[in-house]
């Protein structure tokens, strides 16, 4: 047996592919479930009802996705150009803090049409900062971003936590490391009363289509695609390496940093550390199984967080572990990309 | 007679619609050396994968001493005897010699991992056929050339007594590949048998005993090396007379590119030395010298992605700085890089994304930042058409395209806007015998309409078939040009190896 490359990869298998690999890992977490003793069909059924079954858990479903879009485009428009930020987490944290020292020490003041939209730029800046370092080191010395960006991470939750414990420290928290709240109107308006669900689903899918259609039809998009398939054939053709990687890096970092401050401004109000559940790492596999397309990142963080979600009131109700949601979104991964590779070569008896 | 070592029988190979292998027989005697020859897409490698194990055969069957093989096993082949050397090489750079050699002998279950013995048995075999190579240098420090022996005496190490080599010198130079046919006409007079797979008719009539040409899957002819002719081989590889392009004299014009005593480092070291040379329009210039003489600094220098230390350049007598690529593509200067899969295309794009990137940025594909898709699917279109680019549309993937047809490609997006100046870096390496002549025709066109075009090639034919005057690039210093009616191979094998100076001056000023 052996893989051929396809030469031509037919449309429905673009489509179908996906959807096989999702029922595939469903069917592969359903062994798990039945033996831990559960019936398998009405565990999935309590996981979507669970994530869509009630106003409020449809509503907490997208809050939870939302802050996956923007660090799964963060990886995605990254990954297109072979740049390896892994620092999604890091940055993500660097953008709430930013969110949450701004409002508190300069800009709470502002009316809230003016302060938002500077808020969410200081957010997204706090991110790019973050990964030009490691894009730095890259350039200059040749440094593999996957290992420096990852880092970066600690080193910024660190710096998160020291400035929650110190100088931005909430003297209202009864001595919990906390930052200071957010002033009341610098929180993201609500798309529906009384739920947690906020415009910041609304800014991650504008970007979502923002970042498609910079892909597909400017300039910065074609170039950055030459640099990430091939770089030294885009150097040839008058791409400019460092420039166009620096570009994507800022909007990767950016992205991310973005994330953290919508999290911020939307859901909790301040800054603790464990803002975020793993959002920056998540945001890679969410990339991933949409096979690096923007707009398929934003179905991605649906699913993502419909497992997540769901599995809570899977749990509740039978009494599994939410681990399942863990293995069932690692399981998909792993089916999408084994489906991707299908997509792309044909068994050969 | 006695049994041949090996008998192909009746093997047949589809893959989809393509009948890659059709009915092909062949046989093998001992101390034979036979050539596999064949354009790229014959059938010759597939042959090769079925014999070896790599490929089931559809119909057909193989025979080593007699025996039947057992099929898609290469294990099976190489315990009968069979080694392959393969053209990209299946060697670790990071393990030295002896363990790349080792690799896959050694017995998984074994405390002992009985080094010394295989280096004993290694450096007999490198003995015996004088393959010099040291067993405990890491691969990655050897020359292409040396990796290749290494290649050749690993499948000697698994005792292989007949050798298959995939276009063996592909990735040699002249002198490499002289040395390599010396060492297997060693190996056949000592009761070896080997298969080699060419495109190159020179190499084939000199080294291979039997020549076997196939042609669109189905083997057209046998003869014997010493019965055919360069012509006849290549008339039944084509299957039509195809005679290479030869220029017509011409009268050429204005100073079109001048270099004085141009110097180029990279990362300290001194790529080009103080180079001179003069272009002019409707005139070829050839640049002859073995790979890794600086040409490749030559090239990168004039296509706008190096820049120099010092020294002057003049395009149309004006002195120009460090140009960007941008610059040299809006001058008016075509480029052809040396590596078409390296730098002349990014595969997963599209062709029209291809056609269009080095001049993305002019007006003509984009405005304010976004592609005019519409343009440059109409642009390669033009090109696909007049530059006879088969295998895909706009659209497809450039991957897809065979060599030839990438390089018609590469040849139309550079000549379809009629350059100033053209700078050919080996155009036709590695394309079969009608694609080199479609690219060397295209050349002579540009030529005749005034381009000037700066050849910079290691075959010796192409450039006194095509170049007006020549000059050799010897480790980075350019000799002064001959002009091409005295250049005979005698004459630009001294300029080669860095004698010029033995050979009558020419005329510097011309």
């Amino acid at each position: 047996m052996r893989f051929e490359r396809r030469e031509h990869r037919p449309l429905y298998l673009l489509i179908v592919a996906p959807v096989l690999a999702v029922i595939a890992a469903l069917a592969l977490s359903g062994i798990l479930i039945a033996i831990a003793g559960a019936p398998v069909l009405d565990a999935y059924w309590r996981i979507l009802t669970g994530a869509f079954g009630s106003r409020l858990s449809a509503t907490e479903t997208l809050t939870r996705a939302t802050p996956l879009m923007l660090t799964g485009l963060a990886a995605a428009v990254a990954f297109r150009a072979r740049l390896w930020n892994i620092g999604a987490e890091g940055q993500f944290y660097l953008g709430a803090i930013a969110v949450a020292a701004a409002s508190a020490k300069v800009l709470g003041d502002l009316p809230a049409p003016v302060l938002i939209p500077l808020l969410l730029l200081v957010g997204a800046i706090a991110g790019m900062v973050l990964i030009l370092i490691p894009l730095w080191l890259r350039l200059r010395f040749s440094v593999d971003e996957v290992v420096t960006s990852l880092l970066m991470n600690f080193i910024a939750l660190l710096f998160v936590s020291m400035l929650i414990d110190g100088v931005l420290k909430d003297p209202l928290a009864f001595g919990w490391p906390q930052s200071q709240s957010i002033s009341d109107h610098a929180m993201l308006p609500k798309l529906i009363a009384r739920s947690r669900l906020h415009v910041g689903l609304v800014i991650a899918i504008t970007l979502a289509i923002v970042v498609h259609l910079m892909q597909l039809r400017t300039v910065f998009g074609l170039q950055s695609r030459a640099a990430g398939l091939n770089p030294s054939g885009a150097v040839f053709a008058g791409v400019p390496l460092g420039k166009t990687l620096m570009k994507v890096a800022c909007l990767s970092g950016g992205l991310a940093g973005l994330a953290g401050a919508i999290e911020v401004m939307g859901v909790k109000g301040y800054v603790t550390t464990d803002l975020s559940p793993g959002f920056g790492y998540a945001g890679i596999v969410v990339a991933m199984l949409a096979n690096l397309n923007p707009l398929g990142v934003v179905l991605a963080a649906i699913f993502t967080a419909t497992m997540f979600v769901g599995a809570d009131g899977m749990s509740r109700g039978l009494g599994i572990p939410t681990y399942i949601a863990d293995v069932t979104v690692a399981l998909s991964l792993l089916t999408m990309l084994i489906a991707l590779f299908f997509t792309q070569y044909r068994i050969r008896r | 007679m006695t049994v041949p070592v090996l008998e192909i029988e009746g093997v047949s190979k589809r893959f989809g619609t393509n009948l890659a292998n059709d009915n092909i027989s062949i046989t093998l005697a001992k101390g034979e050396i036979v050539a596999l020859l064949g354009e790229n897409g014959a059938g010759k490698t597939t042959l090769m994968s079925v014999l070896f194990g790599h490929y089931m055969p559809d119909a057909g069957r193989i025979l080593i001493d007699g025996m039947e093989l057992p099929q898609g096993k290469p294990r099976a082949a190489i315990r009968a005897g069979v080694g392959m050397v393969h053209q990209h090489f299946s060697l670790a750079s990071n393990l030295t010699v002896l363990e790349n050699v080792m690799t896959g002998t050694e017995k998984l279950w074994s405390w002992r991992s009985g080094t010394s013995a295989a280096r004993k048995k290694l450096l007999a075999i490198s003995e015996r056929f004088g393959l010099k190579v040291d067993p405990d240098a890491r691969l990655g420090d050897l020359s292409v050339g040396e990796q290749q022996r290494v290649e050749i005496l690993k499948a000697l190490y698994n005792d292989a007594r007949i050798l298959i080599l995939d276009e063996p010198t592909a990735v040699l130079t002249n002198i490499e590949a002289e040395r390599l046919f010396a060492t297997l006409k060693e190996m056949a007079r000592q009761g070896l048998s080997l298969i080699f797979i060419s495109h190159k008719l020179d190499e084939v009539m000199a080294a291979a005993d039997r020549i076997v040409v196939l042609r669109g899957g189905r083997m057209v002819a046998e003869r014997r090396a010493s019965e055919t002719s360069k012509a006849e081989l290549a008339e039944l590889m084509v299957g039509r007379r195809v005679t290479r392009p030869v220029r017509e004299p011409s009268t050429p014009g204005a100073l079109a590119l001048e270099a004085v005593d141009v110097t180029v480092k990279i990362d300290g070291v001194e790529r080009l030395k103080s180079i001179s040379f003069r272009l002019r329009e409707g005139e070829i210039l050839g640049i002859i010298g073995v790979s890794g003489n600086g040409q490749a600094a030559l090239v990168h220098l004039l296509s706008g992605t190096l820049s120099r230390a010092s020294g002057t350049l003049l395009l149309f007598d004006e002195s120009i700085g460090n140009l960007g690529v941008a610059d040299v593509v809006s001058a008016g200067i075509g480029r052809i890089p040396e590596d078409r899969n390296e730098e002349g295309v990014i595969g997963e794009m599209a062709i029209w994304e291809n056609a269009v990137l080095e001049r993305i940025s002019s007006s003509a594909f984009s405005r304010r930042g976004l592609v005019n898709r519409k343009a440059g699917m109409t642009f390669a279109k033009e090109i696909i058409g007049q530059f006879d680019v088969r295998g895909g549309g706009p659209a497809s993937r450039t991957r897809l395209l065979s060599g030839g047809n990438m390089q018609k490609l590469i040849l139309g997006r550079n000549l379809h806007q009629r350059p100033r100046i053209l700078i050919a870096a080996q155009p036709a390496r590695g394309l079969d015998e009608g694609a080199v002549a479609a690219v060397h025709a295209r050349l002579l066109e540009a030529r005749r309409q005034g381009t000037a075009i700066l050849l910079i090639s290691e075959d010796l034919d192409e450039v006194i078939a095509l170049a007006d005057r020549i000059q050799a690039i010897v480790g980075g210093r350019l000799s002064p040009p001959v002009e091409a009616e005295v250049a005979d191979a005698r004459r630009l094998g001294l300029m080669m190896a860095g004698e010029w100076h033995e050979i009558r001056k020419v005329d510097h000023a011309i």
